[in-house]
């Protein structure tokens, strides 16, 4: 049913560290062997070693500059997957019912033997969270693992989705994020978690960490004296342009 | 967006065809036999080819059935029960007037509801959207509706009444797109609320997640085609409307010249729906520094 859960009993998410974030690109790469090889259609790629190699992913790593107005622009990765909204449009437009939100954890889900692959859903997400698959021709999103977080045969430090589980520099956090006390809840009260687009209105589940004002370097002086440049006047050939440049 | 031909086609022609039907249900012309088979034959070709071309971009189109289920929510679920309620609604009504000369009134009126709920239902489709703010806003629906009536006054031989609909729906048409130019400014969805990241400094996408394209920009990123925007509007405008108009009101009618109105409005609609489209821009293109 593609009507949204009044509530959810958990809101299962990702908390993303962008202070953290290397931009190595390795959750990337997690998340497109696990979900090729396991749940649902694998994630294809078409013309993967020709000139024009194009695939379908659910997690990217965009790169932004932000310049402050004096000091050093910053370079900031940015990891982004679908965020399980609470009010997720993707979910409501489905004329099908493949797209549905857990009631259990907030997970949002694709039914893929349900999606007629119109890609009206991809079209409503404000985040570019949903990909078609350009060979299996249904749409395509993070499951949160759902085959890896539940699942008993794997070791209990791998039921965690499998961006996190990959990510060399603790960038990525897995929990409940309707429970205040959850560890992923904390963090984001202590870091001053955002939500993307908040006009948007999706009130999305995962969470970025804005990333640590960087500190500055204090005036270095103590050696300054015998710093002092040992020529203040050019001399020679550079006075000499210097003067005749002056004069034009 | 990336504007799709197969959705283009859908979405004028089943407009027409609609349109033409929701006169037909309402009795203009009060055609019977042979007359009313040419009418609805028209009205239906156009109305189910649209359909027809619309499942082209589905990537299983086997499964379309399923797409009846969720009406309570999705509107596209919507657009297909009204279409189908349309279609059979106006085929038995065709059918009475067809072959017994019989006007089922109430049955023809219920035909023009769903008619035009089908046209509604389709432009609210896009205009659900806040992910593309030209679409999101009230002009939208307005704009297919009166571009639907119209054109079923037109082909339905209503002159006076196609005449008052074409130069209305040109200053709808109108009023869409300058509404629609500054919908992304107001919405307030930038690359700093994207990325959360402006109270920081300007920010400016410095590197892709890849190399190569990906669905997302095929899908929702062109940005080709809009440097003659301006003049592709004055062209839309002039073939859907003005030209029929001219010709209309201002020559001897005859099925020639109706002929020409009619090729000209299509024309000048596909023009539009193009530029509905191409001039469409999703939110997704700030994070790719592109729009």
């Amino acid at each position: 049913m593609t009507t949204l859960p009044q509530s959810t009993d958990k809101k299962l998410g990702l908390v993303i560290d962008l202070d953290t974030c290397v931009g190595c690109h390795a959750c990337v790469i997690s998340c497109k062997g696990w979900n090729t090889e396991n749940y649902g259609a694998p994630l294809a790629d078409e013309d993967a070693y020709g000139a024009n190699p194009v695939g379908s992913f659910l997690n990217r790593v965009h790169s932004y500059e932000v310049q402050p107005d004096d000091g050093a622009a910053q370079l900031i990765h940015f990891p982004k997957s679908c965020l399980h909204c609470e009010d997720a449009p993707c979910v409501t437009v489905c004329p099908t019912g493949a797209s549905y939100k857990r009631v259990e954890d907030g997970i949002v889900l694709v039914n893929e033997s349900d999606c007629i692959g119109c890609g009206l859903c991809a079209w409503a997400c404000p985040y570019g969270a949903r990909e078609m698959d350009p060979v299996e021709k249904v749409m395509k999103k993070c499951t949160l693992c759902v085959d890896r977080i539940y699942n008993e045969n794997l070791p209990e430090v791998d039921r965690v989705p499998s961006c996190v589980r990959t990510c060399p520099a603790g960038a990525r956090h897995f929990g409940d994020l309707g429970d205040p006390n959850s560890d992923v809840s904390q963090l984001v009260a202590d870091r001053g978690g955002v939500d993307l687009m908040p006009e948007q209105g999706t009130k999305p589940v995962n969470k970025y960490l804005p990333p640590r004002p960087k500190d500055a370097l204090p005036e270095f002086d103590v050696l300054a004296p015998f710093l002092e440049p040992v020529i203040k006047e050019p001399k020679g050939f550079l006075d000499w342009l210097d003067k005749a440049l002056e004069k034009i | 967006m990336h504007p799709a031909p197969s959705v283009i086609f859908f979405s004028t022609f089943s407009g027409l065809g609609f349109g033409l039907l929701m006169f037909l249900g309402l009795g203009i012309p009060a055609v019977t036999g042979w007359m009313a088979f040419a009418f609805f034959a028209i009205a239906f070709v156009l109305a189910v080819g649209g359909l027809v071309s619309s499942t082209f971009h589905l990537g299983h189109p086997e499964r379309a059935l399923k797409a009846f289920s969720q009406w309570r929510s999705s509107w596209l679920s919507r657009e297909g029960v009204c279409a189908v309620a349309a279609l059979v609604l106006m085929g038995l009504y065709g059918a009475g007037l067809v072959f017994f000369s019989q006007q089922w009134t109430l049955l023809g009126w219920l035909g023009a509801l769903f008619s035009l709920g089908t046209v509604f239902t389709t432009s609210m489709i896009y205009t659900q959207l806040k992910t593309v703010p030209r679409w999101n806003q009230v002009w939208t629906p307005l704009n297919f509706l009166s571009l639907s009536i119209a054109g079923g006054a037109l082909l339905a031989g209503q002159i006076t009444w196609a005449i008052i609909l074409l130069i209305l729906s040109g200053v709808i048409q109108a009023a869409a797109w300058l509404m629609g130019d500054s919908r992304f400014s107001q919405s307030g969805t930038t690359l700093a609320t994207a990325t959360q990241l402006g109270d920081r400094g300007t920010v400016r996408a410095f590197e892709p997640p890849h190399t190569g394209t990906n669905y997302l920009l095929r899908e929702f990123v062109h940005v080709v085609g809009r440097k003659h925007a301006q003049k592709l509007r004055i062209i839309a405008l002039v073939l859907m409307a003005g030209l029929p108009v001219v010709l209309l009101a201002l020559l001897p009618f005859n099925h020639f010249i109706a002929l020409i109105a009619i090729v000209a409005h299509i024309a000048g609609v596909l023009t539009a729906r193009w530029l509905f489209f191409a001039e469409a821009e999703h939110v997704i293109g700030l994070y790719y520094g592109k729009r």
